[in-house]
């Protein structure tokens, strides 16, 4: 998958969709809910749903990050899923608190 | 990224709230989606490639600015306060598109051709109740956004091209995601065709803060919607605040529902900033710097700053004349004559680097050998045009535009340290000051004043008054004055225009 920045997928298993933010130093896989993303606009099987350990959901607007790979994505929408990048779980940024310039 | 996807997503996080307009009749995010994919529909049913809106604050700049990007289209505010010809050049030069107008707009006849043209009530009409279908376009992050043209205080107008992503990712990197509180209101007064007035929609959308509008800037007219509104954060250019402390002043009313107000688009003169400190001591204030070439704000001067300042400590006073430190989404690079970094305290041109840094200006056909396209250096920085430098600590101190620096007996001297000086003195109201040729020095530093009404003022008073506060080379060799100096709408000093005047008034009195 070419994660490049402006790049949007979806989840297979669950409703988390992401836009990329910034690409990882290296090529790498993402994963929603267990499962290798898909295109956004795609469709995937009514039936499919996330299992533990990749099933602990993703919250609209924040940001994820690998710190392995510099791979960093918004959450565009939210879904029961777990981001991973290669297996490993992304990290919730935490939103900078910056005073509205405009 | 795109810009409709930060509108897309307050609708999907808080579609219920309120996002545009009086709290009688607010739009939801909700509808708001509904009728910015209305738009996308209709303008791209349109001929053409632009959506240029001739038109002061409405719901059409929010719903031409979200439909133009679903259209893949570019947004394209102007000016309405162009003369005729100027209009006329800036329409040509968009190309074939839809022109949304005010019912009063005063349009070039005959138009240029390819240019449809439909008053604000018909675009608004049209898009009410069509039945666009949710959700399949998606604008590409390469497409251009908005197209602006700077007001050019130094030359020809150039229309600055903005990109989806450039204008996303300072939304994304700047503010946090629904971050406002369900009751915070946004007042956006600056025109549509300032980056301000585009940026501060972007912001407020993501933030999930209610946008307020109006139409045109008139002082009591902004502090009335103030308070009739509950608004909680504004942004104002220097002139504007000017205006409206003199106003707060004069009526003796306040605006308690204010808590954020933050200012940028030009120097603030030191007199203004206090008053409004003193005057509005529960405000928070925030300084923002930037381009429109830049998506809007590079770096900020917070509350914090400003509060130290009203203390009275040392730093922060000093401080208060910089406008703070970059965004940690940014790089700012000061670089000397050669193009080498310079160091802390020394004055360069400043250069920005970063994902929001656009730099890039519509091809003038009839002027193909012009520089056009992006101009960033191999590095990705651009460059500014500014003059200023970075102290020990990252704080921004800028002299004003790069064109502007006087430069007597190989001394660099910032016309905006001088006029700061003159400001202070209690018989002068507006002062600017400009480098004119001089045979023994290269250039010579003359001042133009405004007195305050009724004040005796007299050029020796006021150069003995700049002497004791600055070094000698600084005071200006002669001080004409004048009862009112040129700016642009938006309140810069056209310097250029001053030159021109004096020069001219030189060459007659020779005669």
């Amino acid at each position: 998958m070419d994660l490049k920045p402006g790049s949007r997928w979806r989840s297979a298993v669950c409703d988390t969709e992401v836009v990329v933010v910034r690409a990882p130093a290296a090529p790498a896989t993402l994963s929603i809910g267990g499962a290798g993303v898909l295109p956004a606009g795609a469709g995937r099987p009514a039936s499919a749903e996330p299992h533990e350990p990749f099933a602990r959901g993703t919250i609209l607007g924040k940001r994820y990050a690998d710190e392995a790979t510099g791979l960093e994505v918004l959450c565009t929408k939210a879904g029961t899923g777990t981001i991973t990048v290669d297996g490993r779980q992304a990290t919730v940024m935490t939103p900078r608190r910056l005073p509205a310039s405009d | 990224m795109n810009i409709a996807l930060l509108l897309e997503m307050a609708a999907e996080g808080a579609g219920e709230r309120m996002a545009l307009g009086p709290r009688s009749a607010a739009v939801s995010y909700a509808e708001l989606l509904r009728l910015a994919r209305n738009s996308g529909d209709w303008l791209a049913s349109q001929p053409g490639q632009r959506a240029a809106l001739l038109d002061g604050n409405s719901a059409a700049v929010p719903l031409l600015l979200f439909g133009s990007a679903l259209a893949g289209k570019a947004f394209a505010p102007v000016s309405y306060r162009l003369a005729a010809g100027q209009l006329r050049a800036v329409l040509t030069r968009l190309g074939p598109g839809t022109l949304v107008a005010a019912p009063d707009a005063t349009l070039p006849a005959p138009l240029p051709d390819g240019l449809v043209v439909r008053t604000r009530e018909q675009f608004l009409a049209a898009i009410a109740d069509s039945k666009a279908l949710p959700g399949t376009p998606s604008p590409d992050p390469d497409d251009i956004a908005v197209l602006l043209f700077t007001s050019g205080t130094t030359g020809a107008p150039k229309a600055a091209v903005l990109r989806q992503r450039q204008l996303a990712a300072y939304a994304i990197g700047t503010v946090e995601f629904l971050g406002a509180a369900p009751e915070e209101a946004a007042l956006v007064s600056v025109p549509p065709y300032h980056i301000a007035g585009i940026s501060a929609i972007l912001s407020s959308v993501y933030a999930g803060r209610r946008v307020v509008q109006l139409e045109v800037f008139e002082p009591r007219a902004w502090v009335r919607l103030v308070n009739d509104e509950r608004v909680t954060h504004a942004m104002v250019v220097p002139t504007m605040l000017t205006r409206i402390v003199d106003v707060l002043m004069a009526d003796g009313t306040r605006v308690p529902s204010l808590r954020h107000l933050s200012y940028g688009g030009g120097r603030m003169p030191a007199k203004t900033i206090e008053a409004a400190l003193r005057l509005l001591p529960h405000v928070d204030f925030v300084n923002g710097y930037g381009l429109t070439e830049t998506s809007s704000t590079i770096a900020v001067l917070g509350p914090g700053d400003h509060r130290r300042f009203a203390a009275g400590d040392a730093a922060g006073r000093r401080r208060l004349s910089s406008v703070g430190r970059p965004l940690p989404s940014v790089e700012i690079e000061i670089r000397g004559p050669g193009g080498a970094p310079a160091g802390p305290g020394v004055s360069g041109e400043v250069f920005v680097r970063g994902e929001q840094v656009a730099g890039e200006y519509l091809p003038d056909p009839l002027a193909p050998t012009s520089r056009d396209g992006a101009r960033l250096d191999d590095g990705g920085w651009f460059a500014t045009r500014d003059a200023g430098y970075l102290d020990e600590e990252g704080y921004l101190f800028l002299d004003g535009r790069l064109d502007d620096i006087i430069v007597r007996g190989g001394e660099n001297l910032s016309p905006g340290e001088i006029e700061d000086v003159l400001l202070e003195h209690p018989a002068v109201r507006e002062a600017a000051v400009v480098g004119l040729p001089d045979p023994e020095w290269g250039e010579q530093v003359v001042a133009v004043v405004v007195p305050v009404a009724d004040r005796a003022a007299d050029a020796a008073a006021l150069q003995r008054w700049v002497r004791d506060r600055l070094r000698s080379s600084r005071t200006p060799s002669r001080v004409d004055f004048v009862s009112a100096l040129p700016y642009t709408e938006t309140g810069k000093l056209l310097r250029r225009k001053i030159r021109e005047q004096i020069i001219f008034h030189n060459e007659r009195w020779r005669l």
